[in-house]
């Protein structure tokens, strides 16, 4: 199976970390796996994005035009790649960036307070891991495990307080999927 | 087996070419190549290495020359406006049968164009690009482990023909991650080796050799009758690598392939996208990629143009360059069609699709 990945958000929100960590934790698991960011004056400010593939065959084109998944941080995002989601595709969007939402009734859609939950975690930074999170809880597509090793690994020595953070954003994450 | 890490292309082929012995790294940095600078910087002080932000692509191209004449392994790298800059360097290098090793991570021209990736320095890697009857060996990777794996190679043909190795990259497979698997780094005995197979031209402070300083490197003759049997010397080489080197892949070539794709590089990657997607609807198509697009693999592409196939489908990153050299290679006995992007753009599968079954604009 192949499943095809878009993360998009501000430059500073983490939406290339989100594709990143989902890769490495693909790849831990055996699987194939492709990371190809937009890079450019355009991440500045503006919509950064990265196309993720994980799948068990080997990775042919790695830029996604229609995704089964669509990671949005902001509304640019959905208005930039919301119309291209696969039919029965899944968004998942962060509402305190994303007032206006989509209109599709084809495509599962899961909001959450991405920034609100950060910021009641205590740190900003773990925003993105809320949302991924809620791709593992939905989708299933990588272990939380293998996500936890890899952060434990550098992060328990260099900062364990962020890596408890980042633990306790993926878990509210992976609940809020699996409602 | 080695532990798969998941890394840029432009780290993975830095990182393959410090295991393959370099220890000689110059470059001035331009994007979408900088990461290879970057990590460069960063690993060659810990490898006893010598790493030199030039003040220029054409110094740097030149402190290559240097580093070779003295029968080291060397590289630099850069992205299509530098490469072009480096063209004088590299045509010296040639003239002097240096080997050394040139990434160019190509990105939208000409002139300073964009930074996203393309392949329209194809003519320049392959036909010339400097002055002078000269070729290079070019490497023309389509995954980060492939590019990763080409710096192993692009040095160890480098050494074998004394000749400039180009990796034609672009800026897609500089700047994506993938799962890479490297060889173990060369030891202090095989490095040893590695410089002692050219002590018998390069400069070397060998001084139980009583000529060893007088060993001339130089593309200047100016008596013709000189230069007339280096440069025909020089083409025998190519004829030898012609020979020996050519490599390409196939994919999905069989009897029953209605259309052959050919592309290289990261046109090939899409491309084999659209070959999966129709092959699942029921129609096949074969590719031929060509690995080293010089020397280039003409009879490969002719050797698979049985009855059944209707025509040939050139993808590029371009206005149409290699679709030259497939032509030549097809030599009309069916219809060659292009389909290009350019300016940094890329086509979808669907786009190849279309061209492949004759249904565009649809």
């Amino acid at each position: 199976m192949k499943t095809e990945i878009i993360c998009s958000g501000f430059g500073g929100q983490g939406a290339l970390t989100i594709g990143k960590f989902l890769a490495k934790a693909g790849m831990g698991e055996g699987l194939n796996v492709s990371w190809l960011p937009s890079y450019g004056p355009e991440m500045r400010g503006g919509t950064a994005n990265v196309s993720a593939v994980i799948s068990d065959k080997p990775i042919a084109s790695p830029l996604v035009t229609y995704p089964d998944i669509l990671i949005a941080l902001n509304q640019p995002s959905i208005d930039k790649f919301g119309p291209d989601i696969k039919k029965n595709g899944l968004l998942i969007f962060n509402t305190d960036m994303c007032p206006h939402g989509i209109k599709r009734d084809d495509i599962t859609i899961i909001k959450a307070p991405m920034n609100q939950i950060a910021k009641e975690i205590g740190s900003m930074m773990v925003l993105n891991m809320v949302a991924i999170g809620i791709v593992i809880g939905k989708t299933g597509i990588v272990k939380y495990e293998t996500l936890e090793n890899d952060l434990n690994g550098f992060l328990k020595k260099k900062n364990p307080e962020l890596l408890e953070a980042n633990l306790k954003a993926i878990k509210k994450g992976i609940e809020i999927g699996k409602k | 087996m080695a532990e798969k890490v998941l890394m840029k292309g432009n780290e993975a082929v830095a990182e393959a070419a410090i295991r393959a012995g370099c220890r000689l790294y110059f470059a001035y940095p331009i994007t979408p190549q900088s990461e290879l600078i970057e990590y460069m910087s960063r690993m060659m002080p810990k490898v006893d290495g010598n790493f030199v932000q030039a003040e220029s692509e054409i110094a740097a191209i030149n402190m290559v020359y240097g580093a070779s004449g003295c029968g080291r392994r060397t590289m630099t790298s850069s992205s299509s406006p530098g490469i072009s800059l480096k063209m004088e360097g590299i045509s010296y290098l040639a003239g002097a049968n240096l080997p050394a090793v040139i990434v160019n991570v190509q990105r939208g021209g000409p002139g300073l164009g964009d930074i996203q990736p393309a392949q329209g320095d194809y003519f320049q890697a392959t036909k010339g690009g400097g002055h002078g009857d000269y070729r290079l060996i070019v490497l023309a990777p389509s995954t980060v482990q492939e590019f990763a794996d080409m710096a192993d190679l692009a040095f160890d043909l480098g050494d074998k023909y004394r000749n400039p190795v180009m990796i034609l990259s672009d800026g897609l497979l500089g700047q994506m991650m993938e799962p890479v698997e490297f060889k173990p780094y060369k030891t202090e005995e095989e490095l040893k080796q590695l410089d002692e197979q050219h002590f018998d031209w390069c400069m070397h402070p060998n001084e139980d050799e009583p000529n060893h300083h007088h060993h001339e490197i130089n593309s200047l003759e100016i008596d013709p009758l000189i230069l007339e049997q280096h440069v025909i010397k020089l083409g025998k080489k190519y004829d030898k690598i012609t020979k020996n080197e050519i490599r390409y892949e196939k994919y999905n070539i069989s009897d029953d392939n209605e259309v052959v794709v050919v592309a290289f590089g990261t046109a090939a990657r899409i491309a084999k996208s659209a070959i999966d997607e129709l092959q699942e609807a029921g129609t096949s198509i074969g590719m031929i990629r060509p690995i080293t697009v010089w020397p280039y693999p003409y009879d490969a592409i002719k050797n698979v143009l049985h009855d059944k196939v209707k025509k040939v489908v050139v993808c590029e990153l371009n206005l149409g360059q290699m679709v030259e050299d497939v032509k030549l290679a097809v030599n009309g006995k069916i219809p060659v069609e292009f389909l290009g992007k350019v300016g940094g753009i890329l086509f979808t599968p669907d786009e190849i699709k279309a061209k492949i079954l004759d249904k565009q604009g649809e």
